[in-house]
């Protein structure tokens, strides 16, 4: 279905071309345009006092003397709250027997974590709101704090919320049979207990609200730091019963998001809320300590896993137990079951064993909720396979590599499904693994390795294949009823200038959204890239769509912007041809001017087609259509998800003294599909295989056995810096997708999904000598240490 | 504790008197009182660099200061910087190479790198990573800030002259 899209050397072929992002040179002069930049006329602030406990119930609230205090003109309550805005619960319909408790925007009665807000307070300024917030006094009866994973699932445990009858909030189970005759007759088997520390997103710009309610025409505007415009627009709606149409909400420059800010929070529903009790403009910006204890975290699983070999090298089969914790309820609509099941789901996706068992529990704590953040279950199902992979090269013998070479799905072997379900369309593993072979120069590498232990210097080599999900289609949460698009939708019109404007559903957090919908416009149009307008973010001039989140915005939303403007290609040809009295089919536009197919001789601007078609009507011939604005929608049809594939390859130096491991190097070979822009695709990667390697050395929320949070500042929780990381090296196969047109598929969390798996087997590979491993993330040097020993 | 008081200071080559509360930070001051939106607040306890200013010529942290210590002193902020075209090359470096994505961390990355090429002009990339170490980038992943850096280093030390930058066509 998808024939190369054009040659690189025809005029505004942009398919497939590094170009620079239009819409970063006001980023570069300080010009952005974040919600916490925004002023409006009378806005005020707003404050929130936030629970001092992990777990209590809210005896009383005397907010009198804030009341009084400068500047204040609103102290709001969770009672005050539950009279205008209805509550939500964070299930989804496809996840059989899901439980979780009712949400309003601020609790009425119990407290869930430490760090929840409690009272709002709205004043001039915000410090004015953080004054009054220190002079209310809440009284609060402690309850007992569910922290433990294990004791949260005993019989009669306390609860983490009283609105629900156990701390189990969903539980799965997958198995094809027969997995423990399997196992006893397996020639190896190896089994490993995986820990993984809660982390979080760090976006630089913290999130940002500012809801606007003009009671004078029943209508909300909401500029919201957040990937999901439309999702917000239908929420504000149906939980404050304001008709969709009257609802906006804007997201104009983002601060960074990597699935953070797509949730429903409670501070933010609770700010509409308090927008519409003040008749005033209402803003809050989460400050570094509010956005540690207050954003979703991620991850926090414990794995135990096993895998069975035969005696040539092939794996038999995997029975895997995850159980993760996500807080005392599941987020709010997208839910925080979703990493869980991605994990039973993706475990050793890219091999070939047909054999599969793996129990899901996912389980209430009195913590900060978890769920979607970057590379969604990737990271663990990769690491937990990764690591199995090469413990079970190690106990027979073999090479990390070549295990790999022997067991990956071969490339001639598609389509074909995972023993989880999953069906693949085309991957290329095997040729990854050799292009990242080549790349590293992994015989080189393995040589020097070996000499440097001579010489009392360790050295690790950690490979990891990896799939990932792209794509998804309704699959995904439509038919868990949630009312989240899977379908985006682009409008796309000829100005009177002749220029082109696109207005599309997909959202822009840096990565780089705009520039390609630019391109693939201009690219199927035969114009420069330099006279289309991308315009994305507003709920009220953009189509309702999906926008940015689980690598769809390249592959639908650029779909979307294809197959709209062929429709405006023919339009105009349509138009031109009758204008010059040809036939559409005999001509081409190419540089912005209609030409002979045959020949190139031009034959009419497109400025000119639109003149005459805007202003000049009276001259058509009168059955001539003058059509320049196309409204078109996409939504993914065929395979349910459009999974990528890759590979990637982590060189460290361990420093057994210290504990301390210095990142050399790191190596993607990654496949998704069709690239738009190489520039673009490379940095995604780039930046996604930083928070994976911040993952598996840095970064974890840690709490003490009463549920505070002890390390929620950007002083004590640790995001990689320039001087620890690695460069990396990035090579591409492209396998597109013949679901569609355009053939892409999505990049964004390919680097996430692998670079940690990478680093935990290059880390182990190091520490063998020692006969030492370890397998929790991230590997500090404190227990790195305890891993060899030596403390 | 908290009445405003008058100041007098140089914010990007323009002298001006503003009242300012004793608790206000720089970076507050030059955001809200002034409107200069390009320097950023990512942490507001000195780890993060997006609000790094020049102050004198030197690089801080905007949050890190109160605005009345600014009094009598000289502010640079990147809308400072890049209406001057002090650093036209490195936007163009940094456009050319995509060393920027949400762009939140970039006006703090760029200060550090003018301070950095101004006391050394061929740094190695492990000087650059070193110095980018107080800017905490979520994007990028650092790679193509050093890189566009790198370049800049080596286009300034072939005495090319940092044309104008913004004007042109993206």
């Amino acid at each position: 279905m998808n024939a190369p899209l054009g040659a690189l050397d025809r005029p505004n072929s942009y398919i497939g071309r590094s170009v620079s992002r239009p819409n970063a040179k006001r980023l570069l002069a300080g010009k952005g345009r974040y919600v916490t930049d925004l002023v409006l006329p009378r806005m005020l602030h707003a404050a929130f006092l936030r629970s001092p406990y992990a777990h209590a119930r809210i005896v009383s609230i005397d907010a009198g003397e804030a009341r009084a205090m400068p500047g204040v003109r609103l102290v709001a309550t969770g009672a005050d709250l539950a009279k205008l805005c209805t509550p939500w619960v964070g299930t989804l319909d496809h996840f059989k027997g899901m439980k979780s408790a009712q949400q309003l925007p601020l609790p009425v009665e119990e407290v869930l974590w430490s760090g929840q807000a409690v009272v709002a307070i709205v004043a001039e300024t915000r410090a004015q709101a953080e004054d009054a917030a220190e002079a209310i006094v809440v009284e609060f009866e402690e309850l007992p704090a569910v922290v433990d994973i294990d004791a949260a699932r005993e019989a009669g445990a306390d609860r983490a919320a009283s609105g629900i009858a156990d701390n189990l909030c969903f539980a799965s189970r997958l198995d094809t049979g027969g997995i423990d005759e399997i196992f006893a007759g397996a020639a190896h088997v190896v089994e490993e207990e995986f820990h993984f520390g809660r982390h979080t997103a760090v976006t630089l710009e913290p999130r940002a609200i500012l809801a606007d309610w003009d009671a004078s025409e029943g209508k909300l505007t909401v500029h919201h730091a957040t990937q999901t415009p439309y999702q917000f627009q239908d929420l504000y709606s149906r939980h404050y019963g304001i008709p969709e149409a009257n609802v906006r909400v804007v997201a104009p420059d983002i601060g960074g998001s990597f699935g953070m800010k797509l949730h429903v929070y409670h501070e933010d529903m609770a700010v509409v809320g308090l927008s519409m009790l003040c008749g005033r403009p209402v803003k809050f910006v989460a400050d570094r300590l509010e956005a540690f204890v207050s954003d979703i975290h991620a991850r926090d699983h414990r794995v135990r896993a096993r895998m069975a070999m035969d005696t040539e090298g092939m794996i038999l089969a995997m029975d895997v137990d995850d159980v993760t914790a996500i807080g005392a309820f599941s987020t709010y609509p997208r839910t925080s079951a979703v990493e869980g099941n991605q994990v039973i789901r993706l475990m050793g996706a890219p091999y070939s064993f047909r054999n599969y068992r793996a129990e899901l529990s996912v389980v209430f704590q009195n913590k900060v909720q978890t769920s979607q953040y970057r590379a969604v279950g990737h990271p663990i199902a990769c690491a937990v396979a990764e690591r199995l992979v090469d413990m079970a090269a190690a106990r027979a013998g073999l090479d990390p590599v070549s295990l790999r070479e022997k067991n990956l799905i071969a490339d001639d072997a598609y389509p074909c499904e995972s023993p989880t379900g999953y069906k693949f369309e085309a991957l290329s593993h095997r040729k990854s693994l050799a292009r990242l072979k080549a790349l590293m120069g992994y015989d080189a590498l393995r040589a020097e390795q070996a000499a440097l232990r001579e010489r009392g210097i360790h050295r690790g080599i950690g490979i990891a294949s990896f799939v990932e999900i792209s794509n998804p289609s309704p699959a995904f949460y439509g038919i868990g009823g949630a009312r989240i698009s899977a379908q985006d939708g682009a409008v796309l019109a000829v100005t009177p200038s002749g220029d082109v404007r696109c207005q599309i559903s997909v959202t822009e957090q840096g990565q780089g959204t705009e520039t390609i919908i630019g391109q693939i416009v201009a690219d199927q149009l035969g114009i420069a890239r330099e006279r289309v307008r991308v315009i994305t973010g507003d709920t009220e001039n953009t189509p309702h769509g999906g926008a940015t989140w689980a690598c769809r915005g390249a592959g639908i939303g650029g779909e979307t912007a294809l197959q709209a403007a062929r429709k405006l290609r023919e339009n105009v040809l349509g138009l031109a041809a009758a204008i010059l009295q040809a036939r559409p089919g005999d001509l081409d536009m190419r540089d912005g001017v209609v030409v002979d197919v045959l020949n190139g001789a031009e034959r009419v601007s497109l400025a000119e087609i639109a003149r005459i078609a805007y202003f000049r009507s009276d001259t058509l011939p009168k059955d001539a259509s003058a059509q320049l604005t196309v409204a078109h929608h996409y939504a993914p049809q065929g395979y349910p998800f459009a999974f990528t594939n890759g590979v990637q390859g982590c060189h460290v130096e361990l420093d057994a003294e210290t504990g301390f491991v210095k990142i050399l190097k790191h190596w993607v070979v990654e496949d998704c599909g069709r690239i738009i822009n190489p520039l673009l695709v490379d940095e995604q990667v780039r930046g996604g295989v930083v928070q994976g390697l911040g993952a598996a050395f840095f970064e974890e929320c840690r709490y003490d056995e009463n549920g505070q949070l002890t390390n929620g500042s950007l002083a004590d929780y640790l995001v990689p810096m320039a001087c620890e990381m690695p460069d990396i090296v990035i090579a591409h196969i492209e396998t597109p997708t013949a679901d569609t047109a355009l053939g892409a598929k999505g990049c964004g969390e390919a680097g996430t999904a692998a670079a940690s798996a990478a680093a935990l087997n290059a880390v182990n590979d190091a520490m063998s000598p020692f006969g030492a491993s370890i397998a929790q993330i991230p590997m500090t040097p404190t227990r790195l240490l305890k891993a060899l020993g030596t403390i | 504790m908290t009445a405003p008081v008058a100041i007098t200071l140089s914010v990007n080559g323009e002298t001006l008197t503003r009242a300012a509360e004793p608790r206000e930070t720089l970076a507050d001051f030059l955001r809200r009182d002034l409107g200069l939106t390009g320097t950023h607040t990512g942490c507001e306890m000195g780890v993060c660099g997006a609000c790094l200013v020049m102050l004198d010529g030197a690089p801080v942290h905007g949050c890190l200061i109160f605005a009345v210590q600014a009094a009598g002193a000289s502010v640079q902020t990147v809308e400072g910087l890049s209406e001057s075209a002090m650093i036209a090359d490195l936007q163009r470096a940094f456009h050319e190479r995509n060393a920027l994505q949400c762009g939140f961390c970039t006006p703090g990355v760029l200060v550090t790198a003018q301070w950095l090429l101004a006391r050394k002009a061929a740094p190695s990339r492990e000087e650059i990573r070193d110095a980018l170490s107080g800017n905490y980038c979520r994007c990028t992943g650092y790679e193509a800030i050093v890189d566009a850096i790198e370049t800049v280093a080596r286009r300034r030390s072939a005495g090319e002259a940092a044309s104008r930058f913004l004007e042109e066509p993206a």
